[in-house]
């Protein structure tokens, strides 16, 4: 079933109806009093979210006996990169109003910007190596070190949460959670990988591979 | 798909009668529960003059704003949550306690409180820490008409303030200790732009914003101008709130509009005026620095933020 080309379409709709929904509300002036403030919200939480999305495919694919879910992992990605993208453009625009210094000055003295933006600037290496290209020029083993750097981003995406909010670390670390059990899934599966008998291990890393 | 006839009708599918007079009894209710609903969507217009002591020169924000976008985190944490679990909040019967260091306390009722002074309208510029403001006309008195009321004693150095809090209506609060206090120096309380405030844009206050009876600190940041009050206490000592407890490095007690103290992760230089793309600079003490200023004469305002 995973395998019809219409899924994929049906997904890439689906990551897409988010930012509908915004587009929507924002045409109908209903995005609050303060809109800007709503549009930085609803885009970070979407970038926090389809990073967990994309971290969730490895260990659904196992947990659920579907390796097919790997056919969306990239576009899920870079749909985390998509939403990123806006999240950045609308602190840069309408926070900072392009005001590069005060940027700058935001990165090196607020430590919850440096986390934002550390989660950001990760992403951005994976997003341009995503394409089936750089996994052959770089190697399959040297590509997938490099988009370890997933892990880093999202959790640095979910401390940029906790450390911006008032108190209520309700949600925050909900996220944090979220990556932390991905995270605690993937070692599971690679201690296990390297602990078991070796020709038992093969048609998992073949599957991987590819 | 097999097809059955139909049994008999079953008990089961009989309404009971006590659901069946509740429905009546429901249907017979829709009318108060209507006008209930209107009362909600059109509060009670309260008549007051227009006070000396407003600020001129300044937009209004529309009631809408002042009413979808609120910091009330005993009826959710985000900003549109209280306008919507803040509506069938019981604000009546209510009584404001105000005691301690003072000859004659007494438990207030509403209409008491509402007849400790003329009701003025006063226009005031409103400074959330979290870089945002808007501006209000609120209704009501200066709270040192309230207090001179108990006739505070020598030993009154502070005011403390209490919101109501009960977890059956509030079961949303979340991120505070509760129930919500604050503070302010006696001099600060007796200030006349210290506001005690019952009603904005001509009407009752609205539950997410205070409602019925609020403070309305000018010059300070919004979380010190208390909500929902139901206990003022005059002490020696000053007084815990709710901000400071939950993060001191970030949250002092005066906590008054400066733009020259950054918040430990913000910048406190500017703000952003609802309905307003660009930004404004933050004004020292808000802009009331004329009026509010001597009052920290000879004091370090980045020591005590």
């Amino acid at each position: 079933m995973l395998r019809n080309r219409w899924v994929k379409v049906l997904v890439f709709i689906l990551c897409l109806v988010p930012v509908a929904w915004l587009g929507w509300r924002g045409w109908r002036q209903d995005l609050s009093a303060n809109p800007i403030e709503f549009i930085t919200r609803y885009t970070g939480d979407w970038t926090l979210r389809f990073l967990v999305f994309t971290l969730a495919i490895t260990p659904l694919r196992k947990l659920l006996g579907l390796p097919d879910l790997i056919k969306f992992r990239r576009m899920i990605g870079l749909f985390a990169f998509f939403y990123g993208c806006l999240h950045f453009t609308t602190y840069i625009w309408l926070d900072k109003f392009f005001d590069l210094g005060e940027m700058l000055h935001d990165v090196v003295k607020r430590p919850f910007i440096t986390a934002g933006f550390t989660a950001f600037a990760l992403m951005i290496p994976l997003a341009i190596t995503s394409t089936t290209g750089w996994i052959r020029r770089m190697g399959g083993k040297r590509w997938q070190m490099l988009h370890r750097l997933v892990y880093l981003s999202a959790i640095a995406g979910s401390v940029h949460y906790y450390w911006l909010v008032k108190s209520a670390i309700t949600r925050p670390v909900f996220y944090m959670s979220l990556v932390a059990l991905a995270l605690a899934i993937r070692a599971g599966y690679s201690w296990r990988a390297r602990h078991a008998v070796r020709p038992a291990a093969l048609p998992n890393a073949r599957m991987v591979l590819k | 798909m097999l097809i059955r006839k139909a049994a008999d009708i079953r008990y089961s599918e009989i309404t009971p009668k006590s659901v069946y007079l509740n429905r009546r009894a429901f249907l017979g209710g829709l009318p108060v529960a209507l006008a209930g609903a209107r009362q909600l969507l059109a509060a009670n217009k309260l008549q007051a003059a227009k006070s000396p002591l407003s600020t001129t020169g300044e937009k209004l924000n529309t009631f809408q704003q002042v009413a979808t976008y609120n910091n009330y985190y005993e009826f959710g944490v985000d900003k549109e949550a209280p306008s919507v679990n803040a509506r069938s909040f019981k604000t009546s019967p209510w009584t404001v306690s105000v005691e301690g260091e003072c000859a004659k306390p007494h438990k207030f009722s509403l209409e008491e409180i509402m007849a400790v002074a003329p009701l003025e309208e006063r226009v005031y510029r409103h400074r959330c820490v979290e870089a945002w403001s808007i501006v209000v006309p609120w209704i009501g008195y200066s709270l040192s008409a309230l207090l001179k009321k108990v006739e505070p004693t020598s030993k009154a150095r502070y005011v403390a303030f209490e919101t109501f809090y009960d977890r059956k209506q509030m079961p949303m609060a979340e991120g505070l200790n509760f129930p919500y206090v604050e503070g302010l120096r006696l001099d600060e309380a007796m200030h006349p732009l210290a506001l005690l405030s019952l009603g904005m844009f001509g009407e009752e206050l609205p539950p997410q914003d205070g409602a019925p009876v609020r403070l309305t600190i000018p010059w300070k940041y919004g979380f010190k101008s208390i909500k929902s009050i139901v206990k003022i206490k005059l002490q020696g000592g000053m007084p815990r709130t709710s901000w400071n407890e939950a993060n001191s490095r970030e949250y002092g007690f005066y906590s008054n509009v400066n733009p020259n103290v950054d918040h430990p992760r913000w910048t406190q230089k500017s703000e952003r005026r609802l309905g307003e793309f660009g930004k404004r600079q933050t004004l020292m003490f808000n802009g009331y620095g004329d009026q509010v200023a001597s009052l920290y004469n000879g004091m370090d305002l980045k020591q005590n933020y």
